[in-house]
């Protein structure tokens, strides 16, 4: 089937099967910034961004996502032009493997858009579903911590 | 030492920005023109013979090219442990089993058009078994009349102990002293036993390989390894494709921790794309990572020590036995390890013996894991040292500031025992554990919260601590090798074998390069782990990536900067001598204060005068294999009603030499620690009668998230390491090896009672509260 998607503010039309989940579909079309840990929706290293929302892109029916505004990591910043978030992952030394990094800022990115000064408890819960094994969590935090403080004084 | 300007500074890692904003690519990310997919099918039973294959209703479906198994492919007998030449470990693998050893023992693998029509076909596969009978309980493998498992001819391809038809997969045997007589001569006699539990690394990206053609039609395999020297040689030995046919290209890698240090997929996408020359993916998933994959092995540990009433320790026993799954991969190593990193620590004990048997079972199968060894040996040594201190009425914490090792000292097991080997003699020239003690033991309020038992309602609260070693890579074996050239802006290339696995490997062997030729960072361009490309190194393993590679580098930065010197003689007019490299790539003559920049040195050597690229290459192997050390502090309440352990805080006191980049060196033992947490508190395999991991995913299969952990503390104790690049010595493995029995002794703190074996759950806690046995 065939439908029409809107990835990090570009339109593609992208053509894929019935029962395809949208991690497959976005990662045949290029996208491989998102990555496939577990493939159950547990370990969220494919969490995208759909129409604001926080999402397993290996739980969700490509077919369900068309039409929509869909975010990845790519989206929010590039190499040339780092989002905060990123810098701040990459100053903390939050990045190790990097594998679980790209959906990780996604989650953090989705909490200061609605809690621009969280909480050390509020970062674990919004953190909660995106797993790591490399760092041991410490410098995420301190990364989105740094984020926000940053991101709040440009406002 | 304050002159380093850019070695013991918190540098940005090198490649970090492009994998925050995703443009880094991992193996499954390389983007192969019209693929074919590989997907396995795997024995349902736990020991069986395999009387028949029929794979015609696999090979009549849509989209399906080929099926593999043993009817059909070679069965040369190998070992997937990426190990040094020839390996320690036994031959007893081959690509297609006829016999099938374990549930998720590889039978076969479907070539097909899609991953979809792999797996629909890999299910249409009919397999006629003749089961076995099975053998789960390591202490019975050696039992006369339990099964056989390796009996059709798998073979040590080194000179050492191994016994298929006892099911002795390795064995290492070392004493010294007369420990009957030390024993004869102790007050009292401690002796206790511990079991360590299966476990994985849960590397957060499954394993991939790709093979696919250069277009000379060479084979390139893109993989996530951490050895692409050693997953070159192995794949052309099983598959019989010439070495020099074959490049090993090491992407980005999400993760490994020892899982990559197997080669599980790489000779299989080379086989069958070699086959039918046409570009071959294979990705693991999530469960096959459980099952099929790698796991740390369990490990029965039994030690007898004789104590003297002042604390002495008149003589040790270690008896092990570790279970090796179905397959051998670093049997004897891991094992070894649990001696030779465990018992230097209290190097005074003149009597030792250490009994150590690998066995094979019907279960999944062990393989390297980030401690090999030392974290199942010490998670014995730390509550059983807990136990002896709280009988001679000494603190833990004084009674290891006097017994351990220390700078000048050396221990008997260093030579006794190596990996397969006789060990190598050493001196310890750099230890700062009794600092990480003092420090570790002042951060968690040890003097406040030990014995005190404040309580909360059922919670009562508890402090342990424990200590470790570990090695900085294998003496006289691990070998790093760099090559280096000069670019005419000044800017250097630097080729390494070493493998960055998300360590920060190519940062800090950056740093090491851009201080000896004091330039900033950038303008070290890395490349690391291409077999075509980079020098050879025995890859990312044995917590040896900055000592032994990280020295390659520093020869080879030292070669460039004489090179650099000689030609600047020749083009500023002046000795050799008289010049020395100023800060920012520059020479500057000492008598006259003139200076050149390191682009016009280049420059006029590449385009000038008697031309040559000013390039060099160095390798090293280490003599001996310094020690880091490490204390762990941990603070828990348990909940005397349920058994639940609540970890409050935790710290970790390191000594790593000088950290060349200390907040890497801080997220090392950060990630190691809270893998070690969650070691001890919830990972575990849980199998069903017939052999079957029954939680083979992350829903069942809990490893710790954000809201999991708790206050977590690092502190580094600086030391200076002689022999190491910049003082330094290694850090990524050590953290993992004290978490399980530092909490452990909390709970002991806590409850007055001991848990002897992991994971550290409730049920067990509460048991033990309740006195049930």
């Amino acid at each position: 089937m065939n439908g029409t998607f809107f990835i990090n503010g570009r339109k593609e039309e992208w053509s894929f099967a019935p029962d395809a989940v949208l991690l497959d579909v976005l990662r045949e079309h290029g996208c491989t910034e998102v990555h496939r840990g577990c493939g159950e929706g547990v370990c969220g290293t494919c969490a995208v961004v759909l129409d604001g929302s926080l999402v397993n892109s290996c739980q969700v029916f490509a077919a369900s996502a068309r039409e929509k505004e869909i975010l990845t990591v790519a989206g929010i910043g590039s190499i040339h032009a780092p989002h905060p978030l990123q810098t701040a992952f990459v100053e903390t030394g939050a990045v190790q493997c990097g594998f679980c990094t790209p959906a990780m800022i996604l989650a953090a990115y989705c909490l200061l858009k609605k809690t621009p000064n969280p909480t050390d408890d509020e970062i674990r819960r919004a953190l909660d579903g995106n797993l790591c094994r490399c760092t041991g969590y410490v410098k995420i935090i301190e990364a989105v911590r740094l984020a926000a403080r940053r991101m709040s004084s440009y406002e | 030492m304050s002159d380093l300007s850019v070695v013991g500074k918190p540098i940005l890692k090198v490649d970090s920005l492009s994998l925050a904003c995703g443009t880094a690519r991992y193996t499954a990310d390389f983007e192969v023109k019209d693929p074919l997919h590989l997907v396995f099918f795997y024995s349902p039973h736990a020991h069986a013979e395999i009387l028949s294959i029929d794979d015609n209703p696999a090979r009549s479906m849509e989209g399906v090219v080929d099926v593999f198994h043993s009817g059909n492919t070679p069965s040369e007998l190998y070992t997937t442990a990426g190990q040094g030449y020839p390996e320690p470990s036994p031959y007893d693998t081959a690509l297609f089993n006829k016999k099938v050893r374990y549930v998720g023992d590889i039978v076969g693998a479907v070539l097909a058009e899609s991953t979809a029509a792999a797996r629909a076909a890999a299910g249409a596969v009919r397999v006629e078994y003749r089961q076995l009978e099975p053998l789960f309980d390591p202490e019975k493998s050696m039992d006369p009349g339990a099964p056989c498992l390796h009996d059709d001819g798998a073979f040590a391809p080194l000179p050492v102990p191994y016994r298929p038809e006892e099911n002795v997969a390795g064995e290492v045997l070392f004493s010294f002293g007369d420990v009957e007589k030390g024993f004869a001569e102790a007050d009292f006699i401690e002796e206790e036993t511990y079991r360590t539990h299966y476990t994985n690394h849960c590397a957060m990206e499954p394993h991939a390989a790709t093979a696919t053609f250069d277009e000379k039609g060479r084979l390139v395999i893109y993989s996530s390894t951490q050895v692409p020297f050693h997953a070159r040689r192995t794949v052309s030995r099983v598959t019989g494709i010439p070495a020099h046919k074959i490049r090993v290209v090491k992407p980005r890698i999400g993760g490994g921790f020892g899982s990559k240090q197997e080669i599980i997929l790489e000779p299989y996408v080379a086989l069958a794309a070699w086959k039918y020359k046409r570009s071959v993916k294979a990705e693991l998933t999530r469960r096959e990572v459980f099952t099929t994959a790698r796991t740390r092995h369990p490990m029965r540990v039994r030690i007898k020590t004789g104590v003297k009433r002042d604390g002495t320790i008149t003589a040790l026993e270690m008896n092990n036995i570790m279970n090796t799954g179905a397959y051998g991969a670093h049997a004897l190593t891991v094992l070894s390890n649990a001696g030779s990193k465990v018992l230097p620590m209290f190097n005074k004990i003149p009597n030792v013996s250490f009994t150590g048997r690998a066995v094979y079972t019907t279960l999944p199968v062990g393989g390297a894991y980030r401690g090999y060894g030392a974290t199942q040996g010490y998670f014995a040594f730390n509550q059983h040292v807990d136990g002896i201190s709280r009988k001679i009425g000494m603190d833990f914490v004084d009674y290891i500031k006097k017994w351990h090792i220390r700078e000048g000292e050396t221990s008997e097991v260093f030579k006794a025992i190596g990996e397969g080997t006789e060990g190598v003699s050493q001196i310890i020239k750099s230890c700062k554990l009794s600092e990480c003690l003092d420090r570790g033991a002042e951060e968690i309020g040890w003097s406040r919260l030990r014995g005190k038992r404040i309580t909360s309602g059922s919670w009562v609260k508890g402090v342990g601590a424990a200590v470790s070693m570990q090695g900085s890579g294998i003496p006289k074996v691990d070998m790093g090798s760099a090559s280096m050239k000069m670019n005419d802006d000044g800017s250097f290339n630097l080729y390494v074998g070493a493998t960055d696995i998300g360590t920060g490997s190519d940062t800090i062997l950056s740093q090491i390069a851009a201080e000896t030729l004091k330039v900033p960072v950038e303008m070290i361009l890395i490349l690391s782990s291409d077999t075509d490309l980079t020098p050879f190194d025995t890859g990312a393993y044995a917590s040896s990536t900055t000592y032994v590679s990280g020295q390659a580098v520093l020869r080879c930065a030292g070669k460039i900067r004489d090179q650099i010197l000689s030609a600047a003689a020749v083009l500023m007019g002046a000795p050799a001598e008289s010049l020395f490299l100023g800060d920012g790539g520059i020479v500057v003559n000492r008598q006259t204060g003139e200076e050149a920049s390191f682009s016009k040195i280049a420059c006029f050597a590449l385009y000038s005068h008697d031309q040559f690229q000013i390039q060099a290459g160095a390798s090293f192997t280490g003599d001996e294999s310094p020690a880091p050390f490490m204390a762990h502090f941990a603070e828990v309440d348990v909940d005397l009603e349920t058994g639940k352990v609540r970890l409050v805080k935790f710290v970790s006191a390191g000594d790593c030499g000088r950290p060349i980049n200390p907040v890497l060196t801080e997220g090392q033992i950060e990630g190691a620690t809270m893998n070690g947490i969650s070691y001890a508190l919830t990972e575990q395999y849980l199998f069903d009668p017939r052999g079957k991991m029954t939680n083979n995913s992350f829903w069942d299969y809990k490893i710790f998230g954000t809201l999991d952990m708790p206050e977590m503390k690092t502190i580094l104790a600086e030391s200076n390491e002689p022999t190491g690049p910049y003082g330094a010595k290694s850090i990524s493995e050590i953290g993992i090896n004290g978490p399980a029995p530092a909490i452990a002794n909390a709970i002991f703190d806590a409850t007055g009672r001991r848990i002897f074996d992991l994971p550290l759950t409730p049920e067990k806690v509460l048991a033990a509260i309740k006195g049930v046995k």
